[in-house]
């Protein structure tokens, strides 16, 4: 009998703090296989942010530099600089990045700093008791909409792969989601063009996961599941809104993974 | 035969994985408590399996394992033995 699939060698034998059915699990797995993938254990550096993701430290076993709540990109363009030969990425939630950490991800990816985003977006303040953020639906109640998201008062959700995609220096933008197992698959694709681009030092790459907060969101996670097929990507539409790499290879992850389904 | 095993201690219910399995062979077993509190997922013993591996694709908590009877290629994400 042959072992098809296991825990990624960098990802630490720690259980998670996260909630059930929380896809941050999912996120950080993803992570550690290509980390392993392209042997980066040694010399990759990870600067999460603020919010549930900020325990980075606590699972991956690769160099991890905390930084204040917003300011990732702007920790991750001093490491990446002054360090050019080590894999930088930071990990951001969308309170982190598309509220407070705005300014900094906007002028990073300008700069075409050569480092990847890995940005989390649960669509609310996770980690603080489930706030409005500004990547919340239209509608949506949280604990300081209750009576839901209204554009008049709050504006509208906050689509940042889109935004930042035509900017010169972003090299990589992709939204993803993580809510079949399909899209776990697509998503391990787009990671490994992120991983690339960062690798052919082509500038700025820019991941978006639409992740799963039951607890926030006052739902089951199977409701959660549900919740992101009907509303969440509605709102926040998934594929590459750029990149610049060569088409991917004739021999291409999913030949495999196609290979094993039909087993 | 192709089997799953999942590290019951560490689980937490959220059934993703019962979602996953085409054929069924994933519950959550009510009568059970983990450490954490939760009722875990089982695996029962399918001869069915067919070692898609989907279930674990889809664990957020990383616990669960697939075994081949006849491996072929090893997922290339892992480092599978
Ligand atoms: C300067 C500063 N302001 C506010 C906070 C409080 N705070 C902690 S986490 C967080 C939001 C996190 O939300 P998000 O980035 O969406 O991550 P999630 O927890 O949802 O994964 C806030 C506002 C802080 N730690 N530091
Ligand atoms: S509060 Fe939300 S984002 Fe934080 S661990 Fe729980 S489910 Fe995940």
């Amino acid at each position: 009998m042959q072992k098809i699939f296991a825990r990624p060698a960098t990802l630490l034998d720690t259980g998670f703090h996260f909630c059930p059915g929380c896809h941050h699990g999912i996120v950080h797995r993803l992570l550690c296989e290509m980390l392993d993938h392209y042997g980066l254990r040694e010399r990759a550096v990870g600067v999460p942010g603020v919010g549930c993701g900020v325990f980075l430290y606590d699972y991956i076993d690769i160099d991890v530099c905390e930084a204040p709540h917003g300011r990732a990109t702007a920790v991750a363009t001093g490491i990446k600089r002054v360090q050019p030969d080590h894999f930088v990425f930071t990990y951001q939630g969308d309170g982190d990045l598309g509220a407070i950490g705005t300014a900094e991800v906007i002028h990073a990816a300008n700069r075409g700093e050569n480092f990847t985003v890995i940005f989390v977006n649960n669509a609310v303040y996770g980690m603080t008791g489930g706030q409005m953020a500004p990547t919340t639906l239209l509608g949506q109640c949280t604990t300081t909409s209750p009576a839901g998201r209204d554009s008049r008062n709050d504006g509208y959700p906050l689509h940042l792969a889109e935004l930042l995609a035509p900017l010169e220096g972003v090299a990589f933008a992709a939204r993803v989601s993580l809510h079949t197992p399909a899209h776990v698959k697509k998503a391990r694709r787009a990671l490994q063009r992120a991983f690339e681009t960062q690798l052919e030092k082509r500038g700025f790459s820019f991941l978006e996961f639409i992740s799963a907060c039951p607890t926030n969101w006052r739902l089951t996670p199977y409701q959660s599941v549900e919740h992101i097929e009907k509303n969440m990507l509605r709102a926040f539409p998934l594929g590459t809104y750029k990149d610049t790499g060569a088409p991917a290879s004739a021999a291409a992850p999913e030949e495999e993974d196609t290979a094993n389904a039909v087993l | 035969m192709n089997k799953i095993t999942i590290r019951e201690e560490r689980c937490k219910g959220c059934a993703y994985c019962v979602l996953a399995c085409k054929r069924e062979l994933i519950r959550i077993d009510p009568e059970r408590i983990n450490n954490l509190g939760y009722n875990p997922a089982v695996f029962s013993n399918g001869e069915a399996c067919t070692g898609c591996a989907l279930c674990a694709e889809i664990c957020p908590e990383v616990l669960i394992e697939v075994f081949r009877e006849r491996g072929k290629v090893a997922l290339k994400w892992q480092n599978a033995e």
